[in-house]
């Protein structure tokens, strides 16, 4: 009986197979390029319980269970890494989140088609500038000898300031210069579901003589809603994975103390200064702690707004 | 447009105001957001005096380009330009096939497996191995100081292939491959004779998405590439913008003209550098802002 079904659903297979064959054919590579780049290093993950160094095989060294952890939980950097991180990605996320909100909401209000198509156009650009050259150009701005910034404030009498090599400028700077480079970007999925907004809403609005305030509150504000939960969501997800790659380019030791997160930390450690194990345990720590987070924000979000990400 | 009209119709009065002070506002946020762009070509055209005696804010003063001159005559930056178009070239190739063959069968509702590998996908999407493990992994398929490391790794962004399948999905009925496949077709023909002639929009999407990617990308290269005349153009600014590297300068004999030059030469190389993808914009904006709308679509 059982292997009469056995046989019958390996039939099934076999002749979907046959007759999707050709699909399969154009799916594969994508197939296989996620199980050697994705799911390879998955299973690579393994040495953060290993002791594993150059010239070894993944499979060939030796068990170190959970050494790795304890070192990275009783180090001086780990209180300093978690907070780093936190307060980096909190607040971007504060700052930047309603940036591009009203951005979209005043662009939305502006009558003129084609001033508003120059600025949509003017505000996309800085999402294009290479990160490389967005933190060249922040440095070589604000550099305290022949930077403008300083220029000016030497006009004014002040002292000239190191701002890329003062602690104190670190967050500031970080977070700016990222809404600088995206606030209009961001804007797009707002304008998208502000196109979507039922256009009778707004006749019925000022036939009962609603304001133009009124209607970006009552009408506009809420048809944005659905969009920016949903990106809060993300965003709130993804609180735990600050990207490595600008705050490199920032960094310097004088600003360690408040720019080093945790990815930049498995960066150094784990690359730099090629201990492997030890970089993957940290990297494991960060991307378990941050699939939690997700999980957890979204199984709220679906309680309280019915809106969920899968 | 028709609705447009009557917003215009029932214009009431104070609304004019409420224009006038709108615009203002995004005219000057337009603005600010342009200058660093205006700073940075002026400064590279302006005269080495000028720079010097730093009296530029905002216009050029005086006209040099002896600045591009130096950029040009350097043999480093030129070669990091080539591999950047290698990179973006190739790269981009690979990107598109791969992602357009794989979205589409993904986005045929019939095929068997479309579910479990759009899982398997979307997986890798919240939870990944990380830095390290990739890492080891890129070094011991012996990519390390090869040009692979710069496109291979990267080779299909889940996203992406998110979009592309919506655009399959939402522009293709399925009428037409069954209809195709009556009249004899296979899924291949149908993919290349009739599918793909019909995705010219989103294979604009995903070509500026992948090659601005590519044309921006440094960490790779900072990661896996050790020989210098592999770097891209990225690395190479990197050298000149914040490591302050005087490579450009050597054979300058007058001391004042480096120090002037010293400035002058980042902000010439920013605009080398940066050139291609502000003139192309303007022309492909619309697919990256069609691109964006592709994804905000949730099945």
């Amino acid at each position: 009986m059982k292997k009469g079904n056995g046989n019958k659903s390996c039939n099934r297979i076999k002749k979907y197979i046959i007759r999707d064959r050709y699909l399969i054919l154009l799916v594969a590579p994508v197939v296989i390029y996620y199980f050697v780049f994705h799911y390879i290093p998955m299973y690579g993950a393994v040495i953060a319980f290993k002791d594993f160094s150059a010239g070894q095989t993944i499979w060939g060294s030796e068990w170190a269970g959970l050494k790795w952890f304890q070192e990275f939980f009783r180090s001086v950097y780990f209180g300093r890494l978690i907070s780093n991180t936190l307060i980096l990605s909190s607040l971007s996320l504060v700052f930047s989140f309603p940036v591009s909100i009203i951005f979209a909401l005043l662009l939305n209000e502006i009558r003129r088609k084609a001033l508003k198509r120059v600025i949509q156009t003017v505000s996309y650009l800085p999402h294009f500038i290479s990160l490389v050259v967005m933190v060249g150009m922040m440095s070589n701005f604000l550099s305290p000898s022949d930077g403008v910034v300083n220029q000016i404030l030497k006009n004014f009498g002040m002292q000239p300031i190191d701002f890329m090599g003062e602690s104190a400028w670190f967050r500031p700077l970080y977070i700016g210069s990222g809404i600088w480079q995206s606030f209009g970007w961001n804007s797009i999925i707002y304008m998208a579901a502000l196109i979507a907004i039922d256009p009778n809403l707004y006749e019925a609005a000022r036939i009962d003589g609603c304001s133009r305030w009124q209607e970006m509150l009552h009408i506009t504000i809420p048809g944005l809603m659905p969009t920016a939960v949903m990106l809060l969501i993300l965003a709130l997800g993804n609180l735990m994975n600050v990207g490595f790659e600008k705050i490199i380019l920032m960094y310097s030791p004088a600003t360690y103390d408040v720019a080093d997160v945790i990815s930049t930390y498995v960066y150094r450690r784990g690359i730099l200064s090629a201990q492997y194990s030890f970089g993957a345990a940290v990297g494991l720590f960060n991307s378990v702690i941050n699939f939690i987070l997700l999980l957890s924000i979204n199984k709220i979000s679906k309680l309280y707004t019915q809106i969920s990400l899968w | 447009m028709i609705e447009m009209n009557v917003r215009k119709e029932l214009k009431r009065p104070g609304s004019g105001l409420w224009d006038i002070a709108i615009e203002i506002i995004m005219i000057a946020i337009a603005l600010l957001t342009l200058y660093p762009f205006i700073y940075i070509i002026s400064m590279s055209i302006s005269e080495p005096d000028a720079v010097l005696a730093q009296e530029i804010w905002l216009l050029p003063k005086g006209f040099s380009l002896g600045s591009y001159d130096l950029v040009f005559e350097n043999k480093e930056i030129w070669i990091s330009y080539g591999n950047t178009i290698w990179y973006t070239i190739v790269g981009t190739s690979i990107n598109v096939v791969l992602t357009l063959a794989g979205a589409y069968a993904l986005s045929r509702k019939e095929f068997f497996a479309r579910n479990a590998i759009m899982m398997y996908i979307a997986v890798t999407m919240f939870f990944n191995g990380g830095l390290i493990p990739t890492f080891i992994l890129v070094n011991s398929l012996g990519m390390y100081n090869s040009r692979w490391a710069m496109v291979i790794p990267g080779a299909v962004s889940a996203w992406n292939l998110i979009i592309a399948r919506t655009y399959f999905q939402t522009s293709i009925p399925d009428s037409l491959p069954e209809s195709a496949k009556l009249d004899g077709a296979t899924d291949l023909g149908i993919f290349f004779r009739i599918v793909l002639p019909l995705s010219t929009p989103i294979i604009a999407v995903l070509i500026v998405f992948y090659a601005v990617g590519h044309w921006n990308a440094w960490f790779n290269a900072m990661l896996y590439l050790s020989d210098s005349t592999l770097h891209p153009l990225q690395l190479f600014l990197r050298k000149i913008l914040l490591m302050n590297s005087p490579d450009l300068l050597q054979g300058m004999e007058d001391a004042f003209e480096r120090v002037a030059y010293a400035i002058q030469l980042k902000y010439a190389s920013i605009v080398v550098a940066t050139l291609p993808i502000i003139c192309i914009y303007p022309f492909v904006q619309k697919y990256f802002v069609k691109g964006v709308m592709l994804g905000a679509i949730k099945e």
